[in-house]
């Protein structure tokens, strides 16, 4: 523990000449101690000690890097490190010990005659695990531009984010600055880039800020460009992010993953693809969620008017199983490249199961699939859209059977064709309804291009899902697709 | 102590007051909004219908659709033209 000790967050120059930096933890350091009296006496060198400002000794040539700064700022990997310095920045370094490098490096024989001709060095607390989040609030912290809040030594820390109203219902991880650091390092961006404008207060949003709601979450740093392109993509004027959030039905963003990320950090596309238990799934979606809660200031009772809400709407995001996939992806039939890693957000409310455990061919399923669908937000209802997840086993009866994506979308359709005399107002004694004027005519369920199909879920079951949706485009909310970059 | 690092955007909303109440509409121009949901216009009409028997005179406005906030130029056309607006919200 370092304690009033004046913290130093500027590069210090090192002294001029050669230089070594030892550990006492660390035994080829504590073998070459010999070495280094020798070196101060026959080549002025100075030592620089991590641990024990005592080790190897003290004289005047033993310099303690009480805060590391010597360490981290000229980016010592090893112990022994022998520097040549020049103007305070060193020009050569040498790695571990070996006697015939250190005669040649320093230009002075007969070192450590009695001393193992190699001994390889050992880790520079520098590089310590357990201390480089410290280090690097230390002296990267002020590259953060939020607001530091203080919670008192006697608040408890989780309470302290409830009281502030910074959660949405579930504990949040405290975003200390070592956290939001090493969230950061997920991306290549600079946390001042502003990604997206928040609705409903049109806050700007920065990558930090991000960074800080996807620790709240639980995300890990590699989760972090997903959440950004998803805060992207729901902050665009086509998503209409303060639509979703304003309106008194159910719905909320959900969010699905195609490409190589998906098995980077590890996302669950099969077995309880839409539930718990996978951390990346799980915390994904509640890290934008918290975003449109605490940048853009949407809460419910506020600008959220949902009359029910959802369980969704903690946060929904999954993969789709492209690798068991005998059909393009939801990505690549949006104009993506299988190997391009995307967010795909779309508006939607609860899911609804489809079963259908007997149909052997693709024909019966895709009937039985449309019939379903007629219910789907409410029977009277025409030109929607909606989400499928279709499982694998029922996939299974569309890959025997040859139809690709267009085939089977075409073939859903032409059994969503509904008869308008049976959606008008006051039809089989329903006052809901289309106006009297849609009589005598068809209609599509959805609109064209409204149906959305994902393959995803576990191997074993014959189901499906079937989402709800909202306000069809162009007035209400456009299904959105964003590439993820790092 | 632990501190954390703020996760809102750090701006409170600006707060804006309302304009007095008028002591009577007699001779205002009332704003009336559609907001594009079914039957508004058949609550407007009859809100329509009472403002005029109060000596108001009324001016109709509707948004594109009711899933968005209403565009800026309609809001500035409306706060400029009328001393008072009612919005509403129909199903």
């Amino acid at each position: 523990m370092h304690t009033m000790v004046e913290i130093t967050t500027a590069k210090p120059p090192l002294p001029d000449g050669l230089v070594a930096i030892v550990k006492e933890d660390c035994p080829t350091c504590v073998l070459v101690a010999p070495v280094l009296a020798d070196l101060a006496d026959r080549a002025s060198m100075t030592t620089i000690t991590q641990d024990n400002a005592a080790f190897p000794q003290v004289a005047d040539w033993v310099v303690h890097d009480h805060d590391l700064t010597y360490s981290w700022f000229h980016d010592i990997d090893t112990v022994p490190t022998l520097l040549r310095v020049v103007d305070g920045e060193p020009t050569e370094r040498l790695e571990g010990w070996k006697r015939d490098d250190w005669e040649a490096f320093t230009g002075v024989n007969g070192l450590g005659v009695d001393l193992p001709d190699w001994r390889p060095g050992c880790g520079s607390l520098s590089v310590d695990p357990n201390r480089t989040d410290e280090l690097a609030v230390r002296f990267s912290g002020s590259t953060m531009s939020s607001r530091r809040v203080e919670i008192a030594a006697l608040e408890d820390e989780w309470e302290a984010l409830y009281d502030r109203d910074w959660s949405d219902g579930l504990p949040v991880v405290p975003p200390i600055e070592a956290r939001v650091l090493r969230m950061l390092e997920g991306t290549t961006r600079a946390p001042d880039e502003v990604v997206a404008v928040v609705p409903p207060d049109l806050a700007d949003v920065t990558i930090e800020k991000i960074a800080i709601n996807a620790v709240m979450a639980g995300c890990k740093p590699d989760y972090l460009p997903v959440v950004i392109a998803a805060v992207e993509a729901i902050c665009t004027d086509d998503f209409n992010m303060h639509g979703v959030l304003a309106t008194t039905m159910d719905v909320g963003p959900i969010i699905i993953v195609n490409g190589p990320i998906t098995r980077e950090i590890g996302m669950n596309s099969g077995g309880n693809v839409l539930g718990q238990g996978n951390r990346a799934n799980a915390t994904i979606g509640r890290a934008v969620q918290l975003v449109v809660r605490n940048v853009g200031g949407g809460r419910p009772g506020g600008v959220d008017r949902s009359a029910h809400g959802s369980p969704h709407k903690i946060g929904l995001a999954f993969a789709e199983d492209e690798v068991g996939s005998p059909w393009t992806s939801l990505a690549e039939s949006r104009g993506f490249d299988e190997d391009q890693s995307t967010v795909t957000v779309w508006c939607g409310g609860g899911p609804q199961v489809f079963v259908d455990q007997l149909s052997r061919t693709p024909e019966s399923l895709t009937k039985h699939f449309a019939n379903s669908l007629k219910t789907n937000l409410a029977p009277k209802m025409a030109m929607m859209e909606t989400l499928l997840v279709i499982g694998p086993e029922h996939m299974s009866r569309y890959r025997e059977a040859g139809w690709d994506r267009a085939r089977f979308l075409a073939e859903l359709d032409s059994n969503l064709q509904l008869d308008t005399d049976d959606l008008i107002r006051g039809a089989d004694g329903i006052d809901e309804g289309l106006p009297e004027a849609f009589a005598g005519n068809t209609i599509g369920k959805f609109w064209p291009g409204g149906i959305h199909v994902v393959h995803a879920g576990g191997a074993t079951g014959l189901f499906s899902m079937a989402f709800s949706g909202w306000v069809p485009p162009p007035k209400g909310s456009v299904c959105t697709t964003k590439e993820i970059t790092r | 102590m632990t501190t954390v690092l703020d996760p809102t955007s750090e701006s409170r909303p600006e707060q804006r007051g309302l304009v007095p109440r008028p002591e009577s509409l007699d001779g205002l121009t009332i704003g009336l909004l559609d907001i594009s949901k079914p039957r508004g216009d058949v609550f407007l009409d009859r809100v329509e219908e009472k403002l005029a028997g109060l000596g108001a005179s009324v001016t109709r406005y509707m948004k594109p659709t009711f899933t968005k906030p209403a565009p800026v130029d309609l809001r500035h056309e409306i706060a400029t033209s009328c001393d008072a607006v009612i919005e509403a919200l129909a199903d």
